[in-house]
């Protein structure tokens, strides 16, 4: 009993100790980004790598969520009468909360795995120490491209996906069930307003995108420099991710409506 | 790292596309617009505008000419709509608005019909002429109001 008792408040210090070292890690990226030279040639190189490399499955998800929710919304509409407003419906929920929240998700999976393994291989095989002898600070030139291109990508890789699945809404609603195509586009044009359903869309996917580059680094230069270390750590990277993902989600939506 | 010209460039499209995304998703969907010079800025004052949102389309003979910029509570608590329509238009000062509804419970928008005069409307000027919006419950409460009135005269004649 009393053994449980420790187990659980040796846990939550962790828990509270990988917090506050979370946090200093952020100041150490915050810090390079602001005093250090940017380095644009390795940014880019992630922005392909995180983004154009993302770029398929983003986009088929998309379409694949959009045609879903045209037929379920089709079908619960259309008990209602009220088939026509499916653009509203397809529209604002993958504005406001599928496609951000969906998009994060599948970059956890698809970059923000490679990210903590890539760095993770490189605490192994003592790739950062080499470059610290160097003189080189490893959090300015692996970390902070890094961080920065998954900032830089969400909002991009989100607005994607919504189009694809607006256009998937469109194909099953419209071409297959028959709703009036004027219809679902006047829906919603009329329903999706920029400052309450874009933007708030766009601030979701870049607190996303700031989230998942953070854990995927700080689990990445954290690993501990055996193969088993890195791979443990690509697995708690999506998992931590996901579920800082979904609570972020609900705080962000309850804080700020959107 | 070394500069490759494949890649930089599909980088390039990548941002590209995405600008064009947001972009698209921005104004065209999401009704964003620059506030530059404006269309033909008119508002007019009513009784009751029974659920009409900013945005609303504001029509005449069914064709959309511009749509509802703001509604707010005049000073005598009358609603004051500020309509937006296209500077192109001439109407003249005795035209009316009224706000009407598409379909028996569809949207809410305003609909202009145009006078006769020879004085046009100018931007920041009053629509003076307005239909509030009908309330169906209303409509509906008063004719079973009426109806009872009838049956009780009728009650009446026959003692």
């Amino acid at each position: 009993m009393a053994n449980a008792v420790q187990d659980l408040g040796w846990a939550a210090t962790r828990f509270v100790e990988t917090l506050g070292q979370m946090t200093a890690f952020a100041g150490n990226i915050g810090r390079a980004v602001v005093t250090r030279p940017a380095r644009y040639r390795l940014w880019v190189d992630e922005l392909f790598k995180l983004g154009v490399l993302s770029l398929v499955i983003i986009c088929v998800c998309g379409l694949a969520v959009g045609m879903v929710l045209g037929l379920q919304g089709y079908t619960t509409l259309s008990r209602f009468g009220a088939a026509e407003s499916l653009g509203a419906v397809v529209g604002l929920s993958l504005l406001r909360e599928l496609g951000p929240v969906l998009t994060a998700l599948l970059a956890t999976g698809r970059a923000g795995s490679a990210t903590t393994a890539e760095i993770g291989t490189m605490v192994a095989t003592e790739q950062l120490d080499g470059l610290r002898m160097l003189s080189v600070d490893p959090i300015h030139f692996v970390v902070t491209p890094k961080a920065l291109a998954m900032i830089a990508v969400m909002p991009i890789l989100s607005t994607l996906f919504i189009l694809c699945g607006i256009g998937g809404g469109y194909l099953v609603g419209v071409e297959l069930m028959g709703v009036d195509g004027g219809n679902y586009m006047s829906s919603l044009r009329s329903n999706v307003t920029f400052r309450d359903d874009v933007a708030g869309s766009l601030l979701k996917a870049v607190i996303f995108g700031a989230l998942v580059g953070l854990i995927a680094t700080y689990r990445g230069y954290t690993a501990r420099p055996t193969s088993a270390g890195v791979s443990s750590a690509t697995t708690s990277t999506v998992v931590i991710a996901s579920v800082a993902i979904l609570i972020s989600d609900y705080a962000i939506t309850a804080l700020w409506g959107v | 790292m070394t500069r490759s010209p494949t890649r930089d460039f599909l980088v390039g499209c990548f941002v590209l596309a995405g600008l064009a995304a947001i972009g698209y998703l921005s104004v065209s969907i999401g009704g964003l617009n620059y506030s530059g010079p404006g269309g033909l800025l008119l508002y007019a004052v009513f009784d009751e505008t029974g659920g009409l949102k900013p945005r609303a389309p504001v029509s005449i003979s069914g064709v959309k000419v511009g749509q509802v910029t703001s509604i707010r509570l005049n000073d005598d608590f009358r609603a004051r709509v500020e309509i937006d329509v296209d500077r192109s238009l001439e109407l003249p000062v005795d035209s009316t608005a009224s706000i009407v509804t598409s379909g028996l419970l569809g949207d809410r928008f305003v609909a202009l019909s145009v006078g006769g005069d020879d004085q046009l409307l100018r931007s920041g000027d009053e629509i003076g002429f307005t239909e509030s919006a009908v309330i169906l419950e209303r409509l509906i409460g008063k004719f079973i109001h009426n109806a009872d009135l009838d049956s009780n005269q009728e009650g009446g004649k026959g003692e």
